[in-house]
């Protein structure tokens, strides 16, 4: 059940979703599941990324939220995955992992609601989350 | 069958013959307050004498995409026409007590964010209709923001050719070989939109990246 008001935050939960809780959803459900545990006040940590237009997706979804639900200003987003710099061989690996597991499992996404999380930093290494008292 | 082979072969003889008569549709993207349209008003400026919107240090500034037809930029004795499109910037988030810092009053800081929240929508529906795009970003910011790597992720998938500007080079915080290592598989151009500093690497990659479309 989606909260409609995320109020004055007390606390939060951190949710975990393996990759297999998404695999197999179109890109409306997989973005309705996501939506539906941040307005919930929860972080997500979620196992694998989600593909390049779901993102603007789900960024564009969260932007018509703003403004109707109250205290929703937004979400702070980040992933990380391999730094890019992998030889020929290293990608072909990774590719064939990939297409076997459906989805990049090495991948890390961590998604929020700005009312709880206030920065993401990010390096190629690692991901420093800011929460907000 | 032979009909059909034959209507798209001509089908593509004219396409290929007349594809280059269109302006290029040249987007200009990336976070908020990085330049976009400091850069896209001296392309202008420099080539129509009109500048296409108003900067301004308070994020969100363009909240609408806006146009500019017929933009005929010279470099080195070649010439080609663009259509500029410059999109507000792509934000995960937007508070209007953000704008309160600015001192901007407080029923102007709700409205400037509603209509912030618009043109991040717009900028993103906008995505499908570009030839090429350029994703500017400010030199002096962390380019591992996870808004920078979903636009490209995304004109990656759309097969958009890209070509990355490092913004606001004159700034002694600015740091390009930081964006050049966030983003290895693309040409990354230090410029100083600002002060016009280096506009013709930008230009050449511009020419160059025309050919790919």
């Amino acid at each position: 059940m989606v909260k409609k008001n995320l109020g004055k935050i007390k606390g939060f939960a951190i949710q975990f979703l393996p990759y297999s809780e998404i695999r197999d959803l179109n890109s409306n459900e997989r973005i309705k599941k996501i939506l539906g545990i941040i307005l919930g006040n929860n972080l997500l940590i979620l196992q694998g990324k989600l593909r390049a237009e779901e993102e603007t997706r789900l960024i564009g979804d969260t932007m018509a939220m703003i403004g109707h639900i109250k205290n929703f200003r937004g979400i702070e987003l980040a992933v990380i995955s391999g730094s890019g710099n992998e030889s020929i061989w290293g990608k072909m690996k990774k590719g064939i992992a990939n297409a076997l597991a459906g989805g990049d499992l090495g991948a890390i996404t961590v998604i929020g609601p700005a009312t709880i999380v206030k920065e993401i930093k990010r390096n190629p290494k690692k991901i420093e989350l800011l929460v907000n008292r | 069958m032979a009909i059909k082979i034959l209507k798209n072969f001509f089908k593509r003889i004219f396409s290929n013959l007349f594809k280059h008569k269109k302006d290029i549709k040249l987007g200009f993207y990336g976070p908020p307050n990085a330049g976009k349209t400091s850069l896209a008003n001296r392309i202008c400026k420099d080539f129509t004498g009109e500048e296409i919107g108003s900067v301004s240090k308070i994020p969100h500034e363009t909240r609408n995409v806006q146009f500019k037809e017929k933009v005929e930029i010279e470099y080195k004795g070649k010439k080609m026409v663009f259509k500029m499109i410059d999109t507000p910037g792509i934000a995960t988030k937007i508070d209007y007590e953000e704008f309160l810092k600015y001192k901007v009053k407080k029923k102007d800081a709700k409205n400037r964010a509603k209509e912030a929240t618009q043109g991040v929508i717009e900028s993103i529906k906008w995505l499908d209709d570009m030839n090429i795009v350029v994703v500017v970003l400010d030199a002096t910011e962390n380019p591992y923001n996870q808004v920078n790597i979903t636009i490209i992720g995304n004109l990656v998938a759309r097969k958009i050719p890209v070509l990355i500007v490092a913004n606001k080079v004159d700034l002694k915080k600015a740091d390009i070989k930081r964006i050049e290592s966030a983003f290895p598989e693309y040409d990354v151009v230090g410029i100083s939109a600002k002060y016009g500093k280096n506009l013709e690497e930008f230009y050449e990659s511009i020419f160059k990246l025309s050919k790919k479309i």
